[in-house]
């Protein structure tokens, strides 16, 4: 009930308009026509897209060899604590982590810091405030997660499965491309559909560390709320980000449908 | 060759963890700075920051206000997915798998759009931004979770105790409190613990909904308005060891329980 009623008070208000500081009740599609006619949202919607494609893949090329490092490559034991340890920042708050970020990438950060100590750059860097930021804040969160997702599908692959297609005289590198992989892509999959709905509809990190650099999606709805009070169109950029999400899901439910077969 | 591979592998992983670690050592390293901005040259250590906190009201109300919120939308979402749970499990009504995708769905909802719909949603009934609101955001969020917890622990076993019982004769209301909860309870308190968890660190909702009582996330998120300050640094150390604590706390009781019900 308290789920459903505001999703359709979404849908609805996305058809009102906002006329001169009233709510104007005529149905009308002329909130979304303003989302792909005006610059300024339209930017915002591929730049969501393209951050959040850029976290995704990121994510999955950092986090694969860790998740595959813990599941075969140390003891069973220390595995389970190194899963422990890597997942473990996850806990703290997202608006503190985020924060954390910007005291390591800020000009006079740790990392500014210690690449000028090193002699590598002769003045400070600027990290903070761009859309690197952002990504770093971004794929630091979702490694932690799609490390579990990976792991969590590896270990249940059978070992005789690999030591099979070893037998049957493939290398270690052939093993894994045909073996490994397809079998643990179930796990990849549900990670980085969870990290693409999180990421894109995610408000604070892009506010904390990409800052006015450019705007995303969640950033322009919140906009729309606090700045100029302007409901409807906050409500049609969500259902145009709930759309996003929802190709999102079909597309990664095909994916899933043809590995399992 | 073998050997390269893995000084590689663990220098991979090395960075890996030096990746996720570095923002929260740095957080908490500079908690403890003696002076006025957190970076680097580390002066100190000094409590200064923690006693600034703990003296800083606007802080504290906050902490508070998260407190009950959580309490309070972290019981809720566990009742509800229990009755939830319960239904499906126990009764299997011909709609089950349609009631627990609409009982799912939520989670691939994002939080903003959650809080837009109950923000607008308050608009309407002109019903002011209050707690009392993101607690029922909060509990929207937690909802599926506590569900899904839940059910994964009600297997047969505890069905064929409840049989028993009511073979034995026992009333449906002696059943339900003296078999179903009782071994239910390490998957409740799971519940109640995660559903704690979420609340206290959501954002977007608590943002959305509230005006002058805000919860800590959104202090937090005010005082960063002032840029970098050691007193942020030491309010979200003792969250993340808060919520580790807890985590901690709750993973030793249900493994406890789970161990005596065996």
């Amino acid at each position: 009930m308290f789920f459903v009623a505001p999703m359709v008070l979404v849908l609805v208000y996305s058809l009102y308009t906002r006329v001169g500081g009233a709510l104007d009740r005529t149905i009308t599609f002329a909130n979304y026509e303003r989302v792909l006619g005006t610059p300024v949202f339209r930017t915002a919607l591929v730049n969501s897209i393209e951050v959040t494609l850029i976290t995704v893949v990121v994510s999955v090329l950092v986090a694969y060899p860790v998740a595959y490092s813990l599941a075969y490559r140390v003891p069973p034991r220390l595995g389970r604590v190194l899963l422990i340890l890597a997942v473990l920042p996850f806990w703290t708050s997202y608006v503190v982590r985020s924060y954390s970020w910007l005291l390591v990438l800020a000009r006079s950060g740790v990392v500014n810091r210690t690449l000028l100590e090193m002699g590598l750059i002769s003045s400070p860097i600027t990290i903070a405030n761009t859309r690197a930021a952002t990504v770093i804040g971004f794929v630091h969160f979702f490694t932690m997660l799609m490390t579990l997702t990976i792991y969590a599908s590896l270990v249940q692959i059978p070992e005789s499965y690999r030591k099979a297609a070893r037998d049957l005289g493939a290398s270690g590198w052939r093993t894994l491309l045909h073996v490994t992989i397809p079998l643990s892509l179930p796990g990849v999959v549900v990670g980085a559909f969870l990290t693409f709905v999180l990421a894109i509809g995610d408000y604070i990190t892009p506010q904390i560390l990409g800052g006015a650099s450019e705007l995303l999606l969640p950033q322009a709805i919140v906009l729309q709320v606090q700045r100029s009070a302007d409901f409807p169109m906050a409500a049609a950029l969500s259902m145009v980000l709930l759309g996003v999400i929802a190709l999102a899901y079909l597309l990664s439910a095909r994916r899933f449908s043809l590995t399992t077969r | 060759m073998r050997r390269l591979g893995r000084i590689v592998g663990a220098l991979y992983l090395a960075l890996v963890y030096l990746f996720i670690f570095l923002p929260v050592v740095t957080l908490m390293l500079f908690s403890f700075q003696d002076g006025r901005v957190p970076v680097p040259p580390f002066r100190g250590p000094s409590l200064q920051w923690y006693e600034a906190l703990f003296a800083n009201t606007r802080m504290m109300a906050a902490l508070r206000n998260s407190v009950v919120v959580g309490v309070v939308s972290a019981a809720i979402a566990t009742l509800l997915g229990f009755i939830a749970a319960y239904g499906v499990a126990r009764y299997r009504p011909a709609a089950a798998r349609a009631i627990r995708g609409i009982l799912v769905v939520p989670i691939a909802v994002s939080y903003l759009v959650i809080g837009l719909g109950l923000s607008i949603g308050a608009n309407e009934l002109a019903v002011g931004r209050s707690l009392a609101l993101v607690v029922i955001g909060h509990v929207v969020i937690n909802l599926p979770l506590a569900f899904l917890v839940v059910l994964s622990q009600m297997g047969e076993h505890q069905e064929r105790l409840e049989k028993a019982a009511r073979d034995l004769g026992a009333s449906e209301i002696k059943v339900l409190v003296l078999i179903t909860v009782p071994t239910l309870l390490p998957g409740l308190l799971a519940a109640f613990a995660l559903s704690f968890t979420l609340s206290w660190d959501e954002f977007v909702i608590a943002l959305l909904l509230t005006r002058f009582d805000v919860t800590l996330p959104v202090e937090i998120w005010s005082s960063l308005r002032t840029g970098l300050d050691p007193e942020t640094n030491a309010v979200g150390t003792l969250v993340f060891v808060l919520s580790i604590g807890l985590l901690a706390l709750t993973y030793l009781v249900v493994a406890r329980l789970s161990r005596r019900r065996v």
